[in-house]
């Protein structure tokens, strides 16, 4: 078997098994499930940027955060049906990550996160300065009557998951498209040595700051989903909690890979489901997985499964 | 009341908080000075002095001048251990990684904070300063008369605010000697110099690790039982802390005490006079954002003259 056809038998019955799932899984998990996609999506978007290009962000909530409030705030003050309130939140997305790209790409190493950090920072607080339109950190419900893209009923459980799902599978094939093309080749490139590939004649800010954008835009369509698929946007989604969550999604499931995020995600959102049973403190959990993981496992599940088994998991 | 007296006040609630900021930002730098690595968990460690010094005042009770001289012995000592272990068994094993101790001590924040959440509790909690008169500040203004001294209502600060100003000062001058004439600042320079002929010349790169993580922290702790009579401890007060030290110690030049010293006089100054004029919302998302265009356009810092 080729690496090309195992490759797509892989993440195609990863996509078969989630379009199954629904079918037969209860309703809890069900939502559980939709909720999952949408932030495996913004994992992804994360891994673009940390997995393949090898930048460490700190502050990827703005990105997040770009694409809800772009979502949300045209909606409630602009009157925008979803489908342009989406295209709004993709655009806030995408402006934001190319200025703070442009600035941050000029710093590397510990002072990129730190940039990163601050600017992210800055967005969370103009959130609650601005809270007048955008109601702070008690944050403002969508109604279930401007949810409806095209006829369907995002609010619906149905409609809900098949939004996700469609989310999911598009970040899921652009990523996968992204590292077996040219560029996705020249990310890792710069990943593994940035002065050879400059050495041999690549515009390396160029890239990087393509890897950012594209970073940026996938994070926004990520949360610019959640916010229309959940019917909520609140400060707290631009905090830095939500900056450090994809990260650990993305460490855990195993950075440069594309399944990665996914497996983490997952992983994540259960142990914490599970341990907020038991304690209000789950963070906790969140805490002892990040040491454990720098610890003894940088590479992530995906990351050992590729060391040890499957060499060719793009 | 009018401006000029206004101003005077927010200056006063400014330099106590330059005071403490100034404590913790130089536990931070003096880290990320030998060490080389950034300690996120910082806050965390401020948190807990404070949180240690609430558990210590009450399990001793009695006048609350002594619970307080207590803490403050007791406190910073506690948290330094706490801090050499976790470089001990964390920081060591990742090798001073500098991405990866970042991670690790992002792991480490959560850690620490929610910990207190499951022992402390969710509660803000206050302890009783040792001391606390009212001082009332004259002010000086020329009327028709001249010249003339008056006591405007309201602008008052408290000894105990003064205290917490000359206590921080006397601590600075205390690591300033502890680097600049002791033998054991004479290894932590020659680590930050140049860590492998630093080991090569027999210093136990790894202990003096251990001891300037452990003091960084110890320093947060002490600024944080200082400002714990004028605040309140809570579990999530580790945030904003963290916040302006990293701010003061990039605006600063990362690495450089002097330019940390003053970095936190001039951002808890400006802070608190912003605060008390415009929202503290608007003057932290000045801040954060001169942080970001320092780091990018002056990486030295404002003060800094080498590369960092």
């Amino acid at each position: 078997m080729t690496e090309a056809r195992k490759v797509l038998i892989l993440h195609g019955g990863l996509l078969l098994l989630l379009f199954v799932l629904q079918f037969v899984l209860p309703a809890y998990h069900h939502g559980n499930l939709a909720r999952i996609m949408v932030l495996a999506s913004f994992a992804m978007a994360y891994n673009i940027m940390f997995g393949y290009t090898g930048l460490l962000s700190l502050g990827h909530a703005l990105f997040f955060a770009a694409g809800m409030y772009g979502m949300a705030l045209t909606m409630k003050h602009l009157a925008f049906t979803p489908a342009p309130a989406l295209l709004a939140g993709l655009a806030a997305g995408l402006v934001v990550s190319a200025v703070i790209g442009a600035l941050a790409l000029r710093t590397a190493g510990v002072a990129f996160m730190i940039v990163t950090l601050m600017f992210a920072q800055a967005g969370y607080l103009a959130v609650l300065y601005f809270g007048d339109w955008t109601r702070g950190d008690e944050g403002f419900v969508i109604q279930q009557a401007e949810r409806v893209l095209w006829g369907l009923d995002l609010s619906d459980p149905t409609w809900r998951y098949f939004a996700a799902f469609t989310l999911f599978s598009a970040c899921l094939l652009i990523s996968l498209a992204l590292v077996r093309r040219p560029f996705g080749r020249t990310l890792i490139a710069i990943r593994e040595n940035e002065e050879r590939a400059r050495m041999l004649g690549y515009d390396v800010f160029a890239m990087k700051l393509g890897a950012v954008v594209i970073s940026g835009t996938m994070a926004a369509a990520a949360g610019a989903s959640y916010g229309l698929l959940f019917g909520y946007a609140g400060a707290s989604f631009a905090s830095v909690q939500y900056s450090i969550f994809p990260l650990l999604w993305v460490l855990l499931g195993g950075a440069g890979t594309v399944i990665g995020p996914f497996l983490g995600t997952l992983f994540m959102f259960y142990l914490i489901d599970l341990s907020s049973g038991i304690t209000t403190a789950y963070m906790l959990i969140a805490g002892v997985v990040l040491v454990l993981l720098t610890l003894f496992a940088p590479q992530g599940l995906a990351g050992e499964v590729r060391r040890r088994v499957w060499r060719w998991l793009p | 009341m009018e401006f000029g007296p206004y101003l005077l006040l927010a200056s006063l609630e400014g330099a106590v908080t330059a005071a403490v900021l100034a404590l913790t930002a130089v536990g931070l730098s003096l880290v990320f000075g030998v060490m080389r690595v950034v300690n996120v968990a910082h806050g965390e460690f401020f948190m807990l002095g404070a949180v240690l010094a609430w558990w210590i005042a009450t399990t001793l009770g009695g006048h609350p001048a002594v619970g307080f001289l207590a803490a403050l012995v007791i406190a910073p000592v506690v948290v330094a251990a706490i801090a050499a272990v976790a470089d001990m068994t964390v920081l060591k094993r990742i090798a001073y990684d500098p991405e990866r101790t970042i991670v690790a001590t992002i792991g480490l924040l959560y850690i620490l904070q929610q910990l207190t959440l499951m022992t402390y509790g969710p509660e803000a909690r206050p302890v009783e300063p040792p001391f606390n008169s009212r001082i009332a500040l004259p002010w000086i203004e020329r009327t028709a008369e001249g010249w003339q001294m008056y006591y405007p209502w309201g602008l008052a600060t408290t000894s105990y605010k003064l205290a917490v100003i000359g206590a921080a000062v006397a601590v600075l001058l205390a690591v300033w000697a502890l680097l600049a004439r002791t033998r054991i600042g004479l290894l932590m320079r020659a680590t930050q110099l140049d860590r492998d002929m630093a080991t090569a010349f027999g210093i136990p790169v790894e202990r003096v690790y251990a001891l300037v993580f452990g003091l960084g922290a110890g320093l947060a702790a002490l600024g944080a039982v200082l400002i714990v009579p004028i605040q309140q401890a809570h579990y999530l007060m580790g945030h904003d802390p963290l916040l302006l030290s990293f701010i003061v110690v990039i605006i600063g030049g990362l690495g450089s005490l002097p330019g940390t010293v003053v970095a936190a006089i001039l951002i808890g100054l400006s802070d608190g006079i912003i605060s008390v004029f415009f929202s503290p919302t608007l003057a932290k998302i000045i801040a954060t954002l001169l942080v970001g265009f320092v780091l990018v356009f002056r990486p030295q810092g404002l003060f800094g003259t080498r590369a960092a």
